[in-house]
């Protein structure tokens, strides 16, 4: 077997890096530290895009590149981290499943994914096709710690990771979205967390805490 | 099996029984600077051993002669295992008797004779250490045999030196599977060696105690050995991972004796950043409850695991 | 066909046949003084564990490179369907696995067996004999009436050895339970070679290899195989029995049946999905893979928690059998895929677990036999500090100990040593999803090992170490000079076989070679094994031992001559508490109690905890399978309503039931006609 590319091996080592924080998120009960998590997923996101766009020489990825640095490595998590200690809500001990649990069913997952990008993986032509697997395993996982928190504010670091899986799949499969989706979808992002942000403030207001196992008192009987 | 093979085995096993005290002794010099004390000396290990080995044996009256006996095996399966970790040079003789399962084996058995001679007296805190340890264990062991499985899927060989050979050899490539099985191993050699944050070498709480607790009823020369086995241990599970992620320093089949030296002075400098890094996770990182030492080990089994899929997947 | 002796000259077999014939002979001896415990335990057992040792030898013969199988046809059986016999390497070796253990086990029973209430001696010698002739029959059955009858002789002989205390309820119900999941599973096998046949009518198992079954049916007869010898090898969800049976059970009767009858469930599945059905597909081995790794971790979890001694073993049982599976599901996955060598390898370890397991279990059942006369307590908790009252046991019950914990270098870790390598040869597996699923499996099956350890650990530390846990344990006594030389010899073969791999190689050389198609390679050196190549892997048992012993030895002498070897005996110092008492010791569930807490969602507990101000407080915690209540509960239940709505035509009216006779012998007269 030849040795791959060192930029391949790069590529490479940026997703399992990927997978390595999501997984890292997946066990991690303090909130804050899940943001920092988050914001070094963004960072590894940012250099695995520039490596994508340094090798295949495309214009548009480095303005992504350049987008997920400033989104998603700064405001985003300077944003949530506000909301943190203004809400004083920084542990979420709470989890619905105990984290070995948590963490054998996200292996599972893992498996899952694998075996469903293997095709898709064939098919592609890019350098990074690899990855789609390991892409497509990070969405899944986002998912998982969604489903298995309880606080409204890792719910949305679970959805911005999610966010992330997307965007490196993307990248890994095509080379990126089309310039207006990308943008359109940041702006989105970032309006959705303003807004989240917003709406965590009303959900303490009327119960005190920012568990959402609340919720689920509005519902009618 | 040459016989200038077998000189430099037993001359690599001699260091390595040599050096271990020494490492726990650096360990906690480092501890000591970063906590702003005034740090105990380097040698202060041999010194201890030495005085121990100098002591009258005190003994439960109705300790059985597998509590005597225990000592003397935990030392030898720690001897035996520095005889199969490539610590200096590749060259190992003895490696065609037992690979990387059995020093999985060999820790194993050191293990569960610990935990049985802990028993043997019958005391409260001798079997609640006893219990831990296996608690751990059991976890650590299947993690730490996934680590070299990690090792094996890369260089398609169970035999240390000749995965630390292959890993070694050049070209240099980035293995994404390895960087989940490092996290994996360091998470194993805190647990497996009695170190924050599953244990607290420096405890004198007793109900907190893993390692402690099982060898309170030992004394003089059997304390002596069960304390130099337990460095050894150490010294030998950080070989491992030089082996593993650092490969690079150790003297081939055919080195020189100056190409051997400077593999020594390789691995004290490897030695000496390891402990002054053990030191900093340490200092940094707090005690866990009990039952969170079971989620940390699992976490790092299903790392290791996790590491084998991403190397099938990215690798092959 | 041709009645009679078949022209071929098959000494070994007649000699075979010949012993079993002994075994049957000593048991009707037994029916001479059927009251006399002195003349059934210490003649026709010693001699009984003489001929143990002829048919392993004759067993070891049929393993000898380049000897052929040897076939005989008794004038026998059913009128077009002789009993047909064949020794071959496969059957020879678990001959030679039944014979070895047996012959520890009769020579322990020899000093075991004592007056008392139950079975008379020389009924119980009887079942005892019939017991062993019908599982070496099983093992050279060469067609699927004799088998099945052999089969069945079995699973009725070892009925009544297990309800030899009958009068106690627990124990019948404990042996109804045994015999009727014996009985599913007999059924499953039958079925399974109905459809072998494939159409053609006839029952030998030369005319079932002949047959090519088309993948449906031929996946059909492997499921139904798995099913039933899953039943009497106790894989998940069939093992329930396999806990209330051996507690029950008299030691050696437990010894012979974990170590020897669970064993030929497994000869019977690796005769049929490798010897009978060719061309496995490679879904089978996924099946029995995952069937096998869940039941031995299934086994493992549940043994740490027990705290009745002989539960905890039969749980171990469970445990290793889900191992040697696990093996054979690898050796089918590889097969299917043409992987031959790793096939061999797979395979190998199968049978030499299955040996290993045949040796460590029976000498730990046996040596809890011990504790129990010494004792008479099978409860961990009631039990401790033995290892002063009876050394010998002790000794080879530590040798047993970390022979089934999987320690080098005793015979436990060859076998764990081959099935991990068998299981780092995965990625050779073309199919990506498989190859990726198998990690898991690696980790399932490293996980299981580990527990292992941890259930051993627990078992010797507190039947045999730590203080006693009640004062009548002061008066235990060692064992009988018998008990002990059963004890040994089987302690004798966990050392020589662990020193020794090289052996158990070869031996399973000849059978990889005819069902898989290839031999491990195994090395240049007689006293290292390598069984795919040097520079992957190799381990030498006897280097190892030697080196153990040699800095051991080493350490011992140096320290002494070096410094000193004073000591002074003084009260246990527990950081200077000095009203210790044994009751302070961890329990049973003490020592499980982390397991507990780990797997709480595999268990049903019930819990009793006291309150602070009680005066007499009281902890009882009740462990259960929670399998019983999803599976077999709702079974049951389901049965007694079908049987319910049939006991609609049990009217009871004699009238009626004439009037069904009357209807039948119409219906079948119009059916012929």
């Amino acid at each position: 077997m030849p040795a791959p590319t060192l930029t391949a091996q790069l590529l490479n080592g940026f997703a399992a890096g990927l997978l390595l924080i999501s997984f890292s998120m997946l066990s991690q009960r303090r909130t804050r530290a899940l943001i920092t998590l988050f914001a070094w997923q963004g960072a590894i996101l940012f250099a695995s895009t520039s490596l994508v766009a340094y090798s295949a020489g495309l214009r548009h990825l480095w303005y992504s590149a350049a987008l997920t640095l400033v989104l998603k490595v700064f405001l985003l998590p300077f944003i949530l981290l506000r909301l943190v200690r203004r809400l004083e809500a920084q542990w979420d001990t709470e989890t619905l499943l105990n984290i070995p649990t948590t963490m054998l069913l996200g292996v599972g997952l893992v498996i899952f994914a694998f075996g469903l990008a293997q095709p898709i993986s064939a098919l592609a032509t890019t350098i990074t096709r690899n990855t789609l697997g390991i892409a497509l395993a990070i969405i899944l996982l986002a998912f998982l710690m969604m489903i298995t928190r309880r606080k409204a504010v890792t719910q949305v670091v679970g959805f911005l990771a999610m966010e992330n899986g997307l965007f490196f799949a993307a990248t890994s499969a095509t080379y990126g979205m089309p310039m207006v989706v990308e943008l359109g979808i940041a702006l989105d992002v970032l309006v959705g967390v303003l807004i989240l942000g917003i709406f965590f403030f009303q959900i303490r207001e009327q119960f005190e805490s920012l568990d959402l196992h609340h919720l689920e008192t509005l519902k009618e009987d | 099996m040459s016989s200038l093979g077998v000189a430099r085995q037993v001359g690599a096993v001699l260091l390595a029984i040599a050096l271990a005290p020494l490492f726990m002794g650096w360990i906690a010099q480092c501890r000591a600077w970063l906590q702003n004390r005034s740090a105990p000396p380097l040698f202060l290990p041999w010194r201890m051993l030495r005085k121990l080995f100098w002591k009258d044996a005190a003994l439960a009256e109705h300790a059985s002669a597998l509590f005597r006996a225990t000592p003397y095996v935990l030392f030898g399966t720690m001897v035996l295992a520095a005889a199969i970790i490539p610590s200096v040079v590749l060259d190992l003789p003895f490696v065609l008797v037992a690979d990387a399962i059995a020093l999985v084996g060999l820790f194993a058995t050191a293990r569960v004779f610990i935990a049985l001679a802990a028993m043997d007296i019958g005391t409260a805190f001798g079997t609640l250490g006893a219990r831990r340890e296996m608690m751990i264990g059991f976890l650590a062991e299947p993690a730490l045999l996934m680590v070299f499985f990690n090792a094996f899927l890369i260089s398609g060989s169970t035999a240390l030196p000749t995965i630390a050979a292959r890993l070694a050899a050049p070209p240099f490539v980035i293995y994404p599977s390895l960087a989940f099985a490092g996290i994996a191993f360091v998470m194993v050699l805190l647990a497996e060696n009695a170190r924050i944050p599953i244990d607290n070498p420096a405890t004198h709480l007793e109900l907190t105690m893993i390692h402690e607790a099982m060898v309170l009823e030992y004394s003089a020369r059997h304390l002596a050995l069960v304390e130099w086995a337990s460095a050894l241990k150490l010294f030998n599970y950080a070989c491992i991972g030089f082996a593993l992620f650092v490969p690079w320093g150790l003297a081939s089949q055919h080195a020189s004796p100056g190409t051997l030296l400077l593999a020594v002075v390789a691995l004290v400098l490897k030695l000496a950043l390891a402990g002054a890094a053990l030191a900093v996770v340490e200092t940094v990182s707090a005690k866990l409850r009990i039952f969170r030492a079971p989620e940390f080990l699992a976490m790092a089994f299903l790392l290791a695991v996790l590491g084998l899929l991403v190397h099938l997947l990215l690798g092959a | 066909m041709i009645i009679g002796w078949n022209s071929g000259p098959a000494p070994s077999l007649v000699l075979l046949l010949g012993l079993i014939a002994g075994w049957l002979g000593l048991g009707l001896a037994g029916l001479l003084r059927p009251h006399s415990v002195g003349f059934v335990a210490r003649v026709i057992f010693p001699v009984g564990a003489l001929v143990g040792l002829a048919v392993g030898l004759v067993g070891l013969g049929a393993l000898r490179p380049g000897s052929l199988p040897q076939t005989l046809v008794l004038p026998l059986g059913l009128p077009d369907l002789p009993f047909h016999l064949r020794l071959d390497a496969l059957a020879g070796f678990f001959v030679l696995l039944l014979g070895a253990a047996g012959m520890g086990i009769s020579i322990f029973a020899a000093g075991y067996f004592r007056a008392g209430q139950g079975t008379a001696p020389g009924l119980l010698c009887l079942q005892y004999h019939v017991f062993l002739a019908s599982m070496a029959l099983v093992l050279l059955a060469d067609d699927a009436y004799l088998f099945m009858v052999a089969w069945e002789t079995m699973a009725l002989s070892s009925y009544f050895l297990v309800t030899t205390q009958h009068r106690i309820p627990e124990i019948r119900r404990a042996g109804f339970l045994y015999l009727l999941i014996a009985h599913v599973g007999a059924i499953g096998i039958l079925l399974s070679f109905g459809v072998l046949q494939g159409g053609s009518w006839r029952f030998t198992f030369d005319a079932m290899r002949g047959q090519t079954l088309g993948p449906a049916w031929a996946s059909v007869a492997f499921l139904l195989a798995l099913g039933g010898f899953g039943a009497k090898a106790g894989l998940v969800p069939m093992h329930v029995w396999l806990p209330e049976a051996h507690p029950a059970a008299p030691s050696p009767v437990s010894a012979l049946m974990s170590g020897v009858m669970l064993k030929t469930a497994v000869y019977g599945f690796l005769r049929v999905s490798f010897d009978l059905l060719h061309a496995p597909q490679w879904w089978w081995g996924g099946v029995a893979l995952a069937v096998g790794l869940g039941t031995g971790l299934f086994g493992a979890v549940f043994a740490a928690v027990q705290t009745d001694m002989k539960r905890l073993l039969a749980y171990s049982s469970i445990e290793n059998v889900g191992l040697i599976f696990t093996a054979v599901g690898l050796g089918l996955l590889f097969q299917s895929f043409g992987l031959h060598l790793f096939a061999a390898l797979a395979l190998s370890a199968a049978l030499i677990h299955a040996l290993n397991h045949a040796l460590f279990k029976s000498l730990l059942f046996l040596a809890t036999g011990s504790v129990l006369h010494a004792t008479g307590e099978r409860n961990l908790g009631k039990l401790g500090g033995l290892i002063r009252r009876m050394p010998w046991v002790a000794t080879v019950a530590l040798v047993g100990t970390l022979a089934i914990a999987g320690l080098p270098p005793l015979n436990g870790f060859v076998s764990e040593w081959l099935l991990l390598q068998a299981f780092l040869s995965t990625p050779e597996i073309p199919q990506p999803f498989v190859n990726m699923l198998v990690p898991l499996g690696a980790a399932a099956l490293a996980l299981t090992v580990a527990l292992a350890g941890y259930v051993m650990v627990k078992f010797y530390g507190v039947i045999f170490l730590g203080q006693p846990r009640e004062p009548a344990l002061a008066e235990a006594h060692p064992a009988g000079w018998l008990e002990r030389i059963g004890l040994t010899w089987l302690a004798l073969g966990c050392v020589v076989l662990g020193a020794f791999p090289r052996l158990l190689l070869d031996a399973a050389a000849p059978i990889t070679a005819s069902l898989v198609g290839a031999t491990v390679r195994r090395g240049r050196f007689a006293w290292a094994i390598a069984p795919i190549a040097p520079e992957r892997a190799s381990y030498s048992g006897l280097l190892f031992l030697a080196g153990i012993l040699g800095v051991v030895g080493f350490t011992f002498l140096a320290v002494r001559r070096i410094y000193h070897g004073r000591v002074r005996r003084t009260a246990p110092w527990d950081c200077g508490y000095p009203w210790q008492t044994p009751r302070m010791q961890d329990t049973a569930e003490g020592f499980g109690q982390p397991i507990r807490h780990i797997f709480g969602s595999a268990f049903r507990l019930e819990r009793e905890l006291p309150s602070p101000w009680d005066t007499a407080p009281r902890y009882r915690i009740h462990i259960e399978d929670r399998l019983w209540r999803l599976l077999y509960v709702p079974l049951g239940r389901a049965v007694q309503r079908l049987a319910d709505a049939v006991a609609v035509v049990q009217g009871g009216r004699l009238a009626v039931y004439l009037l069904y006779a009357f209807l039948t012998l119409i219906g079948l007269l119009v059916f012929v006609l």
